[in-house]
C-alpha cells in the first residue's frame, strides 16, 4: 500500500466522521464483521474500517508490533509465528476476517488470560479518529510510558464507542517451546475451583485450564525441561486437547444453538451455578452456561461475588447483553464517552443504551 | 492574610479529623513542602493526615465545596514533583492509611490501604509463599496508593508488568467525596476500563483509598549473568538478542562506564571498572526452567562480543552483582554535591544513537553524565551530576534534562517510563503530545474532576505553559535543535 493510499483512507474516514457528525447521524463501525453477535444491535451508517490495513513496524526484539486496526488477525498471527512469537492473550478470531482493531473493541481473551493478562495488558499505543474527527494519539511503541493519561488502553473493550481505531501499538510475547495437557477428575466444579486455584500459588508454568463433566485439564507451556518437570510433579494423565476450538468456540459446547451465557467471578467464588452442564475456564473466573437461563436472577446473585454477567451469544434481545453499571460508575462512563464523542455518532448503544 | 485563612481551615477540618491529624504549623508543614524533587519546594496552607475513608470524603467534600487544592501524598518519593504542593491547597496525606486489611492465600491477593509500603506487602506475604511484584528502587519507603498514582515499575517489569499489570481492584474517593470502586478480580467487567486511566493518574481523577494487590508465587529459583562489553552498542545488541530467541529476563540492567565506576568505588561489587558497558541479567523461574535458559543466555552473550560473563554461584554472589546496580543513584551521589535523575524510554535499538546523542550534550554542556538503563524496557535513567550552588547549574542541568528528553521523542520513545510528569516534564509534555491530544486530556480529568482541584497544575500542560515552551524551544515551527537529526 503506498503512502498516498494511507492517507487517503484515514483522510475519506475522517470526511465522513465530519459529515455524519455535523448533520446529527450515527456510524456503525464495521471490521471483519466477526464479532458482529458481542454486544446491543446498532442500527446506523455502517462504516467498513477493514481496508485500513498493513503492519508499519515489526521488529521482534523490540517485542512490539504496530500496525493498522484493519489488519487481519489470523495474518497478524502468523506473521508473529514465523518470528516464534504471538499475542499473549490468545485472542479468539470467531472468523477468517476478524481484523486487530475488532480484537481490541470487543477485548476478548483466551484461555491464557488468567495466567498471561488480557489485551488491555498488552496495548501500548493507538492512534484514533475521535467524535471531533480529530486525528489522536496516545500511548507510544515503548513498553514503559507513563506520559499523559492511558488512554490506549481504555480503547480495549470499548466496542467501538469512543472513536475509530487507526493503528496500534501491541505487545507480543514469544511462543512457548512446547505445551503439554494433562487431565485429573474432579466430580464436583467446587472441587476444580479450589484445587486450581491451590496450584496457582505454586511456582507451576500453567497456561491454560477447563473444567467440563467432572474432568479438569490444565495445560503446561514453557520449555522442555520445566514442562516435564512440572508434569511429573503433578502426575494426572497426559492428553491431547483442541484448546483452539475452547477459544474459537467450535468446542461442541458452544456449537449446540443454543443461548450462551457468560459469568465472570473472581476465580475462588464457590460455585453459584449448580450446574452440571457449565464449562469453567480461566482458573474459575470464567463459566460459560449454555441454554435458557434466568439473566436478571443470576445477576443478582453473583453481583454481590463482585461478578458479573453477559449475555453472550443467541439470546432473547430484550435481555441487556452486558451486566448494568453501577449508578457512579455509569454517570463517568458517560462523560467519558461524550469526551471522546460529543454528537455520540460512534456505536451507540452496543455496550449500553446510554453510552 | 494566608495565616487567618490558614487559621479558620483548621478549625473547620478539625470538626472531623483528630486535632494532630491536621497540621498548620509553619515548622511542622516544612517537612511536606517537597518531595523527591528537592529542587522544587513549596508550603501548602494545610497538611492533613486522614484515618480513615469517611474521613477522606468529608475532606473532599469539604476541598469542593471551598474550591480547595487537594494534593495528595504517599510517602513523598515521587521524582517528578508529584507531590509537590499548592500554596492555596492542602496535603492529602495518605501516611496514616497504612494497613493491610485482607491477605487472601487461595487468590493471591491482599486488600490494603493506600499508605501501606511496597516492601511491607511482599514481607507480609512471604511465610505463604507469595510476594508482590513491582519493585520501584524506592520500594522500601514508597507507598502502595503512590505506586499506583505513577504506575510505577522498577527493574522486573518486563516479566512481571507495571504496578497496573498487579492490580485486581481499586476503591477511589472521587473530587465530589462520594466513592466508586473497579472491580477487576472477575477479569472481564463491562464498560469501559477505567483501571488504566486511574493507575499512572497522578492524583488528578481522584484518591485511591483501597487497593487490591495481585500476588505471585516466589519463583523457586533466581539466578545472575553479569557480562561485561568493551561497548555499549554489543551490550544492547546482546539484550536484543536474548530477547529475539524467546527469552524473557526477570531483570536486564545495563550500566555504562562512569555509572559502573561509581558503583564500584561505593560497594565494592567486583565490576570491571575498565569496561564500556556490562549487563546484569537475572533468570527466574524453576530450577529446570532456569537451567535450561542459563547456557543459552551466556551463548548468546559471548556471540554477541561479551568479553567475559560471569555466573553467580550462589545467592551470596547474586546479591553482590545486584548491589551495585541498587547502589548506583547514591554511588553517583558521592561523585557529585547534586544529581538529576532522567527518565526516558525509547526503543531499544535506538541505544547506541540515543547514548552517542547524550554524550555528546553531556559534552556541550559541560556536565558529566552517567547512564544506568532498563535495558528489557528500553528505560534509560541518564544521571546529570551537577552543583546547585553554582549559580545557573540547576537551570543548565535541567535544560541538558529536557533536550535528552526531546532526544527521546525524537527516536520514537517517550519523556517518562516510570517516574511520571509531574511538574517537572510539563513542558516536554507539549511536544509529545499535538493540542488536541492535551485537550482530550483536560476533558478526561473534567469528567472525574469538574472543578480541577486534585493535584492541580501537574501532569498536563495547560495552552499558555506550552506556548511558553513552545517560544523558547521552537522557532519557526522546528524544535530548536537542529542537531538532533545528526545523532
Amino acid at each position: 500500500m503506498t503512502a498516498i493510499a494511507e492517507l487517503s483512507i484515514e483522510d475519506e474516514l475522517r470526511e465522513q466522521v465530519f459529515m455524519v457528525a455535523a448533520n446529527g447521524g450515527e456510524i456503525q463501525i464495521i471490521g471483519g464483521g466477526s464479532k458482529g453477535f458481542y454486544g446491543e444491535a446498532v442500527e446506523a451508517l455502517p462504516i467498513d474500517v477493514s481496508a485500513h490495513s498493513g503492519v508499519i513496524d515489526y521488529d521482534p526484539a523490540e517485542l512490539v508490533i504496530t500496525l493498522r486496526a484493519g489488519c487481519r488477525l489470523v495474518e497478524v498471527e502468523a506473521l508473529l509465528a514465523e518470528q516464534g512469537q504471538m499475542f499473549g492473550f490468545e485472542p479468539p478470531c470467531y472468523g477468517e476476517d476478524a481484523t486487530i482493531g475488532g480484537m481490541v473493541a470487543t477485548g476478548l481473551a483466551g484461555p491464557r488470560r488468567a495466567w498471561a493478562g488480557g489485551i488491555r495488558d498488552f496495548v501500548l499505543g493507538v492512534k484514533i479518529l475521535d467524535g471531533r474527527a480529530e486525528f489522536l494519539r496516545f500511548g507510544g511503541r515503548v513498553i514503559k510510558n507513563v506520559a499523559g493519561f492511558d488512554v490506549s488502553r481504555v480503547m480495549v473493550g470499548e466496542l467501538g464507542a469512543l472513536g475509530i481505531m487507526l493503528e496500534l501499538s501491541i505487545r507480543v510475547v514469544p511462543i512457548f517451546e512446547t505445551e503439554r495437557t494433562i487431565n485429573f477428575e474432579h466430580g464436583q466444579a467446587d472441587e476444580h475451583i479450589r484445587w486450581i486455584n491451590e496450584l496457582g500459588s505454586r511456582p507451576l508454568p500453567l497456561s491454560a485450564s477447563l473444567w467440563q463433566q467432572g474432568v479438569s485439564r490444565i495445560r503446561l507451556s514453557g520449555s522442555e525441561l520445566g514442562v516435564a518437570h512440572a508434569a511429573q510433579q503433578l502426575g494426572g494423565d497426559s492428553c491431547e486437547h483442541d484448546w483452539a476450538a475452547v477459544k474459537e468456540q467450535d468446542h461442541e459446547f458452544f456449537t449446540g444453538g443454543e443461548a450462551i451465557t457468560r459469568v465472570a467471578l473472581p476465580p475462588t467464588c464457590a460455585d453459584l451455578l449448580d450446574n452440571p452442564g457449565q464449562l469453567i475456564e480461566w482458573s474459575g473466573a470464567q463459566r460459560w452456561l449454555r441454554g435458557d437461563v434466568d439473566i436478571p436472577a443470576l445477576r443478582a446473585q453473583v453481583e454481590s461475588q463482585g461478578g458479573n454477567v453477559c449475555a453472550f451469544r443467541k439470546h432473547d434481545s430484550a435481555v441487556a447483553v452486558f451486566h448494568p453499571l453501577s449508578p457512579a460508575l455509569l454517570t463517568l462512563q458517560r462523560k467519558l464517552k461524550s469526551s471522546f464523542d460529543p454528537a455520540g455518532i460512534f456505536n451507540r448503544g452496543r455496550l449500553y443504551p446510554e453510552l | 492574610m494566608p495565616q487567618v485563612r490558614r487559621q479558620q481551615l483548621a478549625a473547620q477540618f478539625r470538626e472531623f479529623l483528630a486535632y494532630d491529624c491536621v497540621i498548620d504549623q509553619r515548622t511542622s508543614l516544612a517537612a511536606y513542602e517537597c518531595d523527591g524533587l528537592s529542587a522544587y519546594r513549596q508550603q501548602p496552607l494545610l497538611v492533613l493526615l486522614p484515618e480513615n475513608i469517611a474521613q477522606v470524603q468529608q475532606i473532599m467534600r469539604l476541598c469542593q465545596q471551598q474550591r480547595l487544592p487537594v494534593v495528595s501524598r504517599g510517602a513523598g518519593t515521587s521524582l517528578s514533583g508529584g507531590a509537590l504542593p499548592h500554596a492555596d491547597g492542602v496535603v492529602l496525606s495518605l501516611a496514616k492509611m497504612n494497613r493491610i486489611l485482607d491477605i487472601d492465600k487461595l487468590a493471591r491477593s491482599a486488600v490494603v490501604e493506600p499508605g501501606v509500603r511496597n516492601l511491607a506487602i511482599s514481607e507480609a506475604v512471604n511465610s505463604l509463599g507469595l510476594y508482590y511484584a513491582p519493585d520501584p528502587s524506592s520500594q522500601i519507603v514508597c507507598s502502595i496508593g503512590g505506586n499506583v498514582a505513577e504506575n510505577a515499575g522498577g527493574v522486573h517489569c518486563l516479566k512481571y508488568g507495571l504496578t497496573l499489570h498487579n492490580i485486581l481492584a481499586l476503591k477511589v474517593v472521587g473530587s465530589d467525596g462520594e466513592i466508586f470502586e473497579i472491580d477487576q478480580r472477575s477479569m472481564q467487567t463491562s464498560g469501559y476500563d477505567l483501571l488504566p486511566l486511574l493507575v499512572g493518574s497522578e492524583g488528578m481523577l481522584g484518591v485511591v483509598v483501597e487497593v487490591t494487590v495481585k500476588l505471585l508465587p516466589i519463583p523457586q529459583c533466581a539466578r545472575v549473568i553479569l557480562a561485561v562489553f568493551d561497548s555499549v552498542e554489543k551490550a544492547g545488541d546482546s539484550v536484543a538478542a536474548i530477547i529475539a530467541q524467546g527469552i524473557i529476563p526477570a531483570g536486564i540492567e545495563m550500566m555504562d562506564n562512569p555509572a559502573i565506576r561509581a558503583a564500584e568505588d561505593f560497594v565494592h561489587a567486583g565490576y570491571p571498572v575498565e569496561a564500556e558497558a556490562i549487563l546484569i541479567c537475572e533468570l527466574d523461574g524453576t530450577e529446570a526452567e532456569v537451567e535450561s535458559q542459563i547456557a543459552r543466555v551466556e551463548g548468546l552473550l559471548m556471540r554477541g562480543g561479551a568479553v567475559e560473563t560471569r555466573l553467580a554461584k550462589d545467592e551470596a554472589e547474586r546479591l553482590l552483582f545486584w548491589s551495585g546496580r541498587k547502589a548506583a543513584f547514591p554511588a553517583i551521589g558521592r561523585l557529585s554535591p547534586d544529581y538529576y535523575c532522567i527518565d526516558g524510554t525509547i526503543p531499544r535499538k535506538a541505544l547506541a544513537a540515543v547514548l552517542a546523542g547524550v554524550r555528546s550534550l553531556s559534552e556541550e554542556y559541560g556536565l558529566a553524565v552517567a547512564n544506568v538503563f532498563h535495558a528489557g524496557d528500553g528505560n534509560l535513567h541518564p544521571l546529570i551530576l551537577y552543583d546547585a550552588n553554582n549559580e545557573g547549574e540547576l537551570e543548565k542541568t535541567e535544560e541538558l534534562g529536557s533536550r535528552i528528553l526531546l532526544l527521546c521523542i525524537h527516536y520514537g520513545g517517550t519523556i517518562t517510563g516510570e517516574h511520571g510528569v509531574g511538574i517537572e516534564k510539563l513542558g516536554e509534555m507539549c511536544v509529545q503530545f499535538s493540542e488536541p491530544e492535551r485537550n482530550q486530556f483536560h476533558s478526561i480529568r473534567e469528567c472525574f474532576d469538574p472543578l480541577k482541584i486534585l493535584n492541580p497544575g501537574k501532569a498536563i500542560p495547560t495552552l499558555a505553559r506550552c506556548a511558553e515552551f513552545n517560544a523558547m524551544h521552537v522557532h519557526q515551527g522546528q524544535v530548536a535543535f537542529p542537531e538532533l537529526d545528526r545523532f
